[in-house]
């Protein structure tokens, strides 16, 4: 089933190039002295006046440090609730026959359905009163930002399949041991599903770590800013000054490429199949 | 086994959903019938004030003809053009692994970069208009002329999710059994042929998820157009979450934004039942 192999190199790299090509621009600009015009037609690909000036100045000024600690905070402790509640909440729905457990199970499906967006205001109303907001101080902030996203459907469905494909007898042989249930799910069905908790991991942190409508609603301290909505305000900062935005776009996003380009096959290699997220 | 078990293992997922989901879906529905126009505290009932409101709102008809506009315009590309893609990359080349991870990249920015780039692009004296004028064609107000700007927002949506789809079809395209190509091949297929009869069939359940997976994502759009043209110029690029975040938090017209709320809610949950009721049965039954 060989297209031209030419012919598919061709169209690869064309579209590789488009893909990356918004990023190497950024780079471009980012590189630009005040000495070289960022506007001039036809435009320098390879900057002529190079300079990492603009680096150092947007360092100088914008705390990138307290940006990618709080997004730190947010995504990683995001991961860990989801971890731990999505799989407690899918043992049950894929290994014992309760009462309501039709009922559960079309609740969470429910909540698939219904989109953020359409929720969104309620959900403020409720931070509010929870007095779960930035000025609140740094705990309640970071809480208000974690605890909307700490569960999901998503994650449960998927860990729910994961925990459908390990063989009965693995549970059987560890209750003739005497092992509880919290003994079982902990002890020697979390263990057989890592691989699953890894995909749920991954995606739950680019998800919270790229998340903006949501900090973008609840954020009002500075200090508290997470890196995307850090980076949407240096377009204030410094209204037109392009090299300066251009350069915090780009700090801004190396850490992020550097764990996908760890973690690539994760999210490439076709071992995400069951991580459609709706 | 202690008969409470299986409801402790469920609680703590159950108090966050009730609280963050179940809670607020109500509390949605009930905002929506109430009149906030007089007191933020006290509202009224306003019954279905603010349907009709929103309803004869000539801003809420050009936004959600431009919420469709923007599905029109992305999800047949997002559903055909990965597809496309993913056949290639399923090939044995030199460098396909290369090839995955760069078309993958702009899913895992985030898309606040994303619009920031694309932005810099569509600048007056930027890049896109400078490439039209290699063709001799006058400069375009990508974000500025409302002929453009809801086309030029869409295109980062569906630059951004080329990759993620790509890798959908991907997965799918390893699952499709090899001896139906075989049988192709000894019938004298060329590999075009092939795809016809062979791929684009035994795909179609994936391409109708494809389909209802991106239109969904489209009528949720909101970071691209905060970050590139709030909406503007004249409201020719809002798109409905736009207009709710804008009433609900910037007018703080709780009612109104809860009516046009409760209208996404219908639509995307019309779409997301298909999905899950039709396309992805298997995944979601108990």
């Amino acid at each position: 089933m060989k297209i031209k192999p030419v012919l598919s190199h061709i169209i690869l790299i064309t579209v590789s190039i488009l893909s990356i090509f918004p990023f190497l621009w950024l780079i471009s600009t980012s590189l630009k002295g005040a000495g070289e015009n960022i506007f001039a037609y036809p435009p320098n690909f390879f900057p002529t006046d190079f300079t990492f000036e603009n680096y150092i100045g947007v360092w100088g000024k914008v705390n990138f440090l307290k940006y990618f600690f709080n997004s730190f905070v947010v995504a990683f402790f995001t991961v860990i609730l989801n971890l731990i509640f999505s799989s407690m909440a899918a043992y049950p729905l894929a290994r014992m026959d309760f009462k309501g457990k039709k009922t559960a199970f079309f609740a969470i499906l429910a909540t698939i359905m219904i989109p953020f967006q359409a929720i969104m205001l309620p959900i403020y109303l409720i931070i509010l009163k929870l007095n779960l907001i930035d000025s609140a101080g740094a705990v309640p902030g970071y809480l208000g930002l974690i605890l909307p996203f700490a569960v999901s459907a998503f994650g449960i469905f998927l860990m729910r399949q994961a925990f459908l494909a390990i063989p009965k007898e693995m549970e059987e042989a560890a209750i003739v041991d005497g092992c509880n249930s919290w003994q079982i799910f902990f002890k020697v069905l979390l263990p057989m599903v890592k691989p699953t908790l890894a995909i749920l991991a991954i995606f739950t942190f680019i998800g919270s770590w790229g998340e903006f409508l949501w900090p973008s609603i609840v954020l009002s301290d500075e200090k508290m800013f997470t890196l995307p909505v850090g980076i949407n305000n240096l377009q204030g900062i410094f209204s037109s000054n392009w090299r300066y935005i251009a350069a915090g776009s780009i700090i801004s996003i190396i850490p992020i490429i550097v764990f996908f380009l760890s973690l690539q096959r994760y999210f490439i290699a076709g071992e995400n199949e069951g991580a459609v997220k709706g | 086994m202690n008969k409470y078990v299986p409801y402790l293992f469920l609680l703590p997922a159950f108090v966050l959903l009730g609280m963050f989901f179940f809670l607020p879906f109500l509390q949605t529905i009930v905002l929506s019938f109430s009149d906030y126009s007089q007191s933020l505290y006290q509202p009224a009932f306003a019954g279905l004030g603010n349907y009709a409101a929103v309803l004869k709102d000539p801003v809420f008809q050009k936004v959600l003809l431009n919420t469709f506009m923007y599905l029109i315009i992305a999800v047949p590309f997002l559903t055909i053009f990965p597809l496309f893609l993913a056949i290639l990359v399923n090939q044995k080349l030199r460098a396909v692994k290369l090839y995955k991870v760069l078309i993958y990249l702009p899913v895992v920015v985030s898309i606040v970069v994303c619009a920031i780039a694309f932005k810099w692009l569509y600048a007056e004296h930027g890049i896109f208009n400078y490439f039209l004028s290699l063709f001799h064609i006058s400069p375009i107000g990508w974000l500025t002329d409302t002929k453009f700007s809801l086309f030029s927002v869409a295109l980062v949506t569906i630059w951004k999710g080329i990759g993620y789809y790509m890798v959908i079809y991907l997965a799918a395209l390893m699952s499709v059994p090899k001896e139906l190509y075989e049988a192709c091949e000894i019938d004298g297929a060329n590999a075009w042929q092939k795809h016809f009869t062979v791929t684009i069939p035994q795909l179609m359940p994936t391409i109708a998820l494809v389909s209802t997976i991106s239109a969904i994502s489209a009528m949720k759009v909101f970071a691209e157009i905060y970050v590139m043209t709030k909406g503007g110029p004249l409201n020719s690029s809002k798109t409905i979450v736009y207009y709710i975040y804008e009433r609900a938090f910037e007018n703080l017209d709780l009612g109104v934004a809860s009516a046009m709320a409760v209208i996404l809610l219908v639509i995307v949950l019309a779409m997301s039942a298909i999905n899950i009721f039709v396309f992805e049965r298997d995944k979601y039954r108990l």
